[in-house]
């Protein structure tokens, strides 16, 4: 590319370098650079300040438009993740057009990564120079307007997806709630007492499922998934599979009189509610407070299902209802929202995954969750602590940090583990009198309330030894240890090693992302942190917000999180979700592609290759077109023409050839 | 079938019944195999606690004399098998250590790479041999045997090759094949003590008192192992270990002897002339024939 022929020999440019405090005047020699800023051509004036972003920073280049005649603007300071809205909003303000603005990233680019200050200071030169040539290609644009749909879909019922549900559908706005399981409720569901308070967690959560499932603003859909999803903020289009229970749900009315008429005349298959402690028959309602109050068939286990020769004592009972429909199919419902929240939840720590720990091969090691089942009033035990054998544990050992803040497996702290051990710990010694001890690393009990439960387990004469567990045995080496489950571990305060025999040991087990979170990641086109957690668009302000407009995240996806987190976070996102519907339009970015009709040779390589599906074939001009509603900018169409016939605004290749040059053209 | 046949040290010296039985086992199973030219200390002895350089030259130096012969390299002993693979986990993990050791070996003139798959022959027997065809070499079934199974930690941990960490049941499913009963013994993978008897003696003493109590404890008629260390504490210090109460007067054997008598040798290729405490009342207890 010549040097002259494609510039704007009419540019007025101003370049403005920021100091971001120290974070780059450290490093970068700020007056240098400004000094050999205003040297290069085209710029008419070049300026420093402490901070840029400031009110004054952007005063100072409203004034220099206004005084200057300027009508391009460089800034060199933060990333335009951070601040180009910033900037973008000063040049509008002024009266040019926002797009007239080319960011150089010299904090990120450079003081952050670089230590040698000569350096560090040539290369923002040459950045700075590069931008300068580029930003007088740049050309004004306009920002399309469209209309929000107001319905808002949430994924995942347990309490985070519950209410955030609740706080949508209560302003008045319609909610879709898809759950994968047959009932609402999630983990929340399964405890028996919440932390520290010992609120009875069943008592809060079932009104709140129950006005999920009879609330006229939210239709409920559970055993559902979501199978896919198009379009963009404000206008996302979803396909939600509804797989089939063999019910009727507007037919069943929750007596579960089929269950009782049921060939089985007892359970036999593990109870997903009771994690396998107890066993159901094929017909079953999940747990008594399920919503919705429908029962649903295992069709693994069903004999209709197996051989078509049951005698369907079900239907009989089930009468003149006619609820039951064993040739039910799956459907796929599609619906329209403007945005959604995802609160798809956590999974447990597979504890057989540490083998030293001896989960499924002694019985009477078990996780935290299946104890939380067994002090549970509607548990397989009718909340009885006893082993599998019927017996009291006289001691149990409770192991913190099972699955977490372990190199080996996972290295976060779950968070919650320290305080639902103290919470069992303080259930098993109430209800049956028994030694406790507690394994732990450190204790972890920041939160309200929290340190002082702590505190008040100490007085109530549970052991605390301090140090990670070596291994879960039976081998005794002392009468006392016979027939027992032996606890070794390192006591790091009393500094030495102890062995501690126990008949029930309790795995405190961490969160881990869900088995698919990855896919659910790519459905919904967000990212993931390493670890598998849904990532926020920014960890401290932007918590519940991704990097996709329009889908928030709540509750223990985005990270571990207890029950008052997962329930702030729901509003969060609730509220983020209805100020983007209130505002009725969403603006989009007007950086999409367009199709120069006149070099477009109707190949139509760009339709296939199009993630979006925003590109369609006039067929009576025989030309490519793209829908910029539709378009994000993702260039892979521009890249892709063999004609060279599609050009991406703020990216077109004289702007990204003439940013080169300027880079390559050392001065 | 043919593997380069790292004795090391211990084969030649305490160990001579594991390197005898196991001979014998591979020639009845018609393996061959090739001892490996000129080899050297493995590094496993007081090298890795004095210089840890040394001792990874020192493994390094016969796994590029093993790379040279192309085939996958034996290690019977436990010391052995462990720093060889540890060596080269470590001049992968960790450049500045890897460039050392290259240096070391370019300068007498090997050339510098190491990557031969290091075996143990628990290993070969089950995952190449495979228990079918042990089974057919099997004449003398041992006719339900009690066998507490012992591996030791070195052979597992902390690189589980070829079986699991904790609960390891490669020589359990060798010795069933045999007709043996391995025992419950949870203890498998713990500590023998390793050199602990010659420098804390009440520690490695105690060591060894808990696996052979916990092998009795079982029902266990002998202990089978995978470790010249681990046979010599279970076995010599058997009485010291006793102390007053009543005596163990446990065979320990190599696994490889076991399978010698299952195969019909005669214990005399096997090595178990070499053992303290005498085979031979167990298997006539057994009905096991012997030769």
């Amino acid at each position: 590319m010549s040097d002259s022929g494609n510039r704007d020999l009419t540019a007025r440019i101003g370049v403005y370098v920021c100091h971001c405090g120290a974070n780059i005047a450290a490093i970068v020699d700020v007056p240098a650079l400004t000094e050999y800023a205003a040297t290069v051509p085209g710029v008419v004036v070049a300026r420093e300040y402490k901070y840029m972003c400031s009110d004054p920073g952007q005063e100072l280049i409203r004034q220099d438009i206004h005084d200057h005649d300027l009508n391009r603007i460089v800034v060199a300071s933060c990333s335009p993740l951070m601040h180009e809205p910033t900037f973008r909003g000063a040049l509008a303000r002024s009266g040019i057009n926002p797009f007239l603005l080319q960011m150089v990233n010299i904090r990120e680019h450079v003081s952050w990564v670089h230590t040698d200050k000569a350096e560090a200071t040539a290369k923002a030169k040459d950045l700075v120079r590069a931008a300068a040539r580029r930003v007088r290609l740049h050309k004004p644009l306009e920002k399309r307007r469209v209309e929000i749909n107001p319905n808002v879909l949430v994924v995942g019922g347990g309490i985070a997806g519950i209410h955030a549900a609740l706080t949508i559908a209560n302003s008045g706005k319609h909610v879709y709630l898809v759950e994968r399981q047959p009932t609402i409720g999630g983990h929340m569901a399964y405890f028996d007492k919440t932390f520290p308070t010992l609120d009875c967690a069943a008592c809060i959560l079932t009104p709140k499922m129950t006005a999920v499932g009879s609330h006229p603003n939210i239709t409920l859909w559970t055993y559902s998934e979501v199978a896919a999803v198009e379009g963009y903020v404000g206008n996302y289009k979803v396909k939600v599979r509804r797989k089939p229970r063999y019910i009727h749900e507007d037919l069943c009315i929750g007596c579960q009189e089929c269950v009782e008429a049921c060939v089985y005349k007892e359970g036999r298959w593990a109870d997903e509610f009771n994690l396998g402690l107890s066993k159901r028959k094929p017909i079953y309602l999940p747990f008594p407070q399920a919503v919705p109050q429908k029962v649903l068939i295992d069709r693994d286990a069903c004999i209709e299902f197996k051989s078509g020769k049951c005698k369907k004592t079900c239907i009989e009972a089930c009468g003149e209802r006619m609820a039951i429909d064993f040739a039910q199919k799956e459907t796929i419902e599609e619906i329209e929202v403007g945005g959604v929240i995802l609160a798809t939840g956590f999974k447990t720590f597979d504890a057989r995954r540490n083998a030293y720990y001896g989960y499924g091969t002694y019985p009477n090691v078990y996780t935290s969750l299946e104890v939380e089942r067994l002090v549970n009033a509607s548990g397989p035990t009718s909340g009885e602590i006893v082993l599998r054998d019927g017996k009291k544990p006289e001691r149990v050992g409770i192991i913190h940090c099972v699955g977490s803040r372990d190199h080996n497996t996972n290295r976060w702290c779950s968070k919650v583990c320290c305080m639902y051990s103290l919470k069992l710990a303080h259930l098993i010694r109430e209800r049956i009198g028994a030694e406790v001890y507690n394994f732990y690393i450190d204790m972890r009990t920041p939160g309200k309330g929290y340190e002082e439960f702590y505190d008040r387990l100490l007085d109530e004469g549970v052991h605390f030894v301090r140090g990670r567990v070596a291994e879960v045995s039976d081998w005794p080496v002392h009468p006392s240890e016979e027939g027992k489950l032996i606890i070794r571990a390192e006591d790091t305060l009393a500094g030495f090693v102890r062995r501690i025999p126990v008949d029930m040991v309790v795995l405190a087990v961490g969160l881990e992302p869900q088995a698919d979170a990855r896919d659910v990641r790519r459905l919904f086109n967000i990212s993931c942190s390493e670890e598998g957690w849904f990532l926020e668009r920014h960890p401290k302000l932007a918590p519940v917000s991704t990097f996709t407009d329009g889908v928030f995240i709540a509750g223990a996806c985005q990270g571990p999180k207890d029950i008052p987190d997962s329930v702030a976070q729901a509003g969060a996102a609730a509220a983020e979700a209805m100020a983007l519907i209130d505002a009725k339009y969403v603006e989009l970015e007007p950086y999409t592609a367009h199709v120069l009709e006149e070099e477009c040779s109707g190949c139509k390589t760009c339709l296939s290759i199009c993630p979006y599906t925003a590109i369609s074939f006039v067929a009576d001009i025989k030309k490519a077109r793209v829908n910029e509603v539709l378009c994000k900018g993702c260039g892979t169409c521009v890249a892709t023409c063999p004609s060279a016939a599609i050009e991406q605004n703020l990216f077109e290749d004289r702007e990204i050839f003439e940013e080169v040059e300027g880079l390559l053209a050392y001065a | 079938m043919k593997y380069t046949y790292y004795p090391g040290c211990s084969l030649r010296g305490t160990g001579r019944a594991y390197e005898e039985s196991l001979l014998a086992v591979f020639r009845a199973l018609d393996i061959e195999l090739e001892e490996l030219d000129d080899w050297n200390c493995c590094g496993a002895t007081t090298y890795m606690s004095y210089d840890e350089l040394k001792s990874y030259a020192l493994a390094a130096r016969n796994l590029a004399l093993a790379k040279k012969a192309e085939h996958d390299l034996m290690a019977p002993c436990a010391a052995c098998y462990l720093v060889l693979n540890k060596t080269q986990h470590y001049v992968e993990d960790y450049p500045w250590i890897g460039q050392i050791v290259s240096n070391a070996l370019v300068t007498i003139g090997l050339p510098d790479s190491i990557k031969v798959k290091v075996r143990h022959p628990l290993d070969i027997l089950l995952n190449d041999v495979g228990l079918d065809a042990i089974k057919k070499r099997v004449t003398r079934p041992l006719n339900g045997l009690k066998v507490a199974p012992y591996y030791g930690c070195q052979i597992v941990r902390p690189y589980a090759v070829f079986d699991n960490q904790r609960n390891p049941t490669s020589m359990d499913r060798l010795l069933e094949a045999c007709g043996a009963k391995p025992t419950y013994y949870p203890v498998k993978t713990n500590c023998c003590g390793g050199s602990q008897k010659g420098t804390l003696p009440e520690v490695g003493l105690d060591l060894i008192r808990h696996l052979l109590a916990e092998a009795r404890r079982n029902g266990a008629e002998v202990i089978s192992t995978v470790c010249p260390l681990c046979q010599f504490n279970l076995e010599v210090f058997q009485d010291q270990a006793a102390a007053n109460s009543h005596k163990f007067g446990m065979p320990v054997l190599y696994f490889t002897q076991l399978l010698a008598v299952a195969f019909g040798l005669p214990l005399r290729e096997a090595g178990f002339q070499r053992s303290f405490i005498n085979i031979k009342p167990v298997l006539a207890e057994k009905e096991i024939a012997y030769v």
